[in-house]
């Protein structure tokens, strides 16, 4: 019985109202926030997915966007900037550097920001263009929608965790694997309005 | 071209304080002996033949073996601080090199000649390590004040990182 999770109707309509009201804090260090800008205005217009209102406190927001170099000294600011966001949270790092590093291999780039705060999609990209954000956004979207973002599994293992103690069961974290997407090639060419 | 500063500096400081000189691409350079850096920076920006009211650049330069220009002898010293300086009344400019060896790596501030060189001084000691003895503030101001070492430095190695915070892996977050 132990690691075993429920998810209900409920869970549904509530990951269905989160995936289209993402709150963004845009974390801006480098020239990928061009590309941000890009996004967020009206030619590729990210508003058309319910994420159009960048939160300039991170106690109003629910999805972290990582844009651009993250350097080691920055790594406790960004860490605490994660710690303050609300739960259920979600995290991109958009580009390269925020994925990996990038191009910078040396004393003072962090080679990604994943290796402070946990990141749900990874964008690459140099910077990526606005439909690859979009597509990144999607990507999100279905996991948030699944119940699969960062966060709201460890929300329910901390719950599972905490029934388990209640009944005076041993509880033993179950291993996490966030399932593959479907192949994207399900829409058959040509079938796209169908 | 005409070598306005270097014949200056040649008629002030004939004692053997400057070490070297030469004109490249249009501009003059000279090496100056580590127990003269004021002395001489005082001179060209104090001299009406000279002028030198604008400090442009300080950086260093880690030699690792090799010698600057105008480094004399079998053992160079390791780095070079390197001074650029402009006129701008006079619209001339020049470069000025300053050696100092590794195990003694320090080189005098010029914070009292020109204030700007204050950040450019705490930039070049906290990549390399060259001490500037008798700055006011000699903190590092682009690393943190954790990091140990100095990261330009030849012999630090490329992909030696030294982490503030890393995340904890295994916990659920």
């Amino acid at each position: 019985m132990t690691g075993e999770f429920h998810t209900s109707k409920l869970d549904d309509v509530l990951n269905w109202a989160r995936k289209f009201s993402l709150f963004q804090y845009p974390f801006v260090t480098a020239c990928c926030g061009m590309e941000f800008m890009s996004v967020a205005a009206p030619k590729y217009d990210i508003a058309r997915f319910g994420a159009e209102f960048p939160r300039f406190s991170p106690r109003q927001a629910d999805l972290l966007i990582i844009v651009g170099t993250i350097t080691e000294r920055q790594g406790p600011a960004l860490r605490r900037i994660y710690e303050q966001m609300c739960e259920p949270k979600w995290v991109v790092a958009f580009g390269v550097c925020a994925s990996t590093g990038g191009f910078y291999q040396n004393y003072s780039t962090m080679p990604g920001a994943d290796q402070v705060v946990p990141v749900d999609v990874y964008i690459p990209g140099c910077p990526p263009r606005p439909e690859q954000v979009l597509d990144g956004l999607i990507l999100l979207q279905e996991r948030i929608q699944r119940g699969e973002g960062h966060n709201q599994v460890s929300i329910r293992v901390e719950a599972a965790e905490k029934k388990a103690r209640k009944q005076g069961r041993e509880f033993e974290p179950p291993l996490v694997s966030i399932r593959a997407l479907p192949p994207r090639s399900e829409t058959k060419p040509g079938t796209e309005n169908k | 071209m005409a070598k306005i500063v270097l014949d200056r500096l040649a008629a002030q400081f004939a004692g053997g304080e400057i070490l070297a000189s030469g004109t490249e691409h249009g501009d003059e350079w000279a090496r100056v002996r580590r127990d003269a850096w004021i002395a001489v920076a005082t001179f060209l920006r104090d001299d009406p033949a000279t002028k030198m009211e604008m400090f442009i650049d300080l950086t260093c330069v880690d030699r690792f073996g090799g010698g600057g220009p105008g480094a004399a002898g079998n053992d160079p010293p390791r780095f070079d601080v390197v001074l650029h300086l402009y006129s701008v009344s006079l619209k001339h400019r020049v470069r000025l090199y300053c050696g100092a060896p590794e195990d003694d790596a320090w080189v005098d501030t010029l914070v009292s000649v020109w204030a700007g060189a204050d950040w450019y001084e705490r930039e070049a000691y906290d990549l390399y390590g060259v001490r500037f003895k008798g700055h006011p503030d000699l903190r590092r101001i682009l690393m943190y004040p954790e990091f140990v070492g100095h990261p330009l430095r030849k012999d630090y190695p490329k992909e030696k990182r030294q982490p503030l915070v890393r995340r904890q892996t295994g916990m659920p977050e």
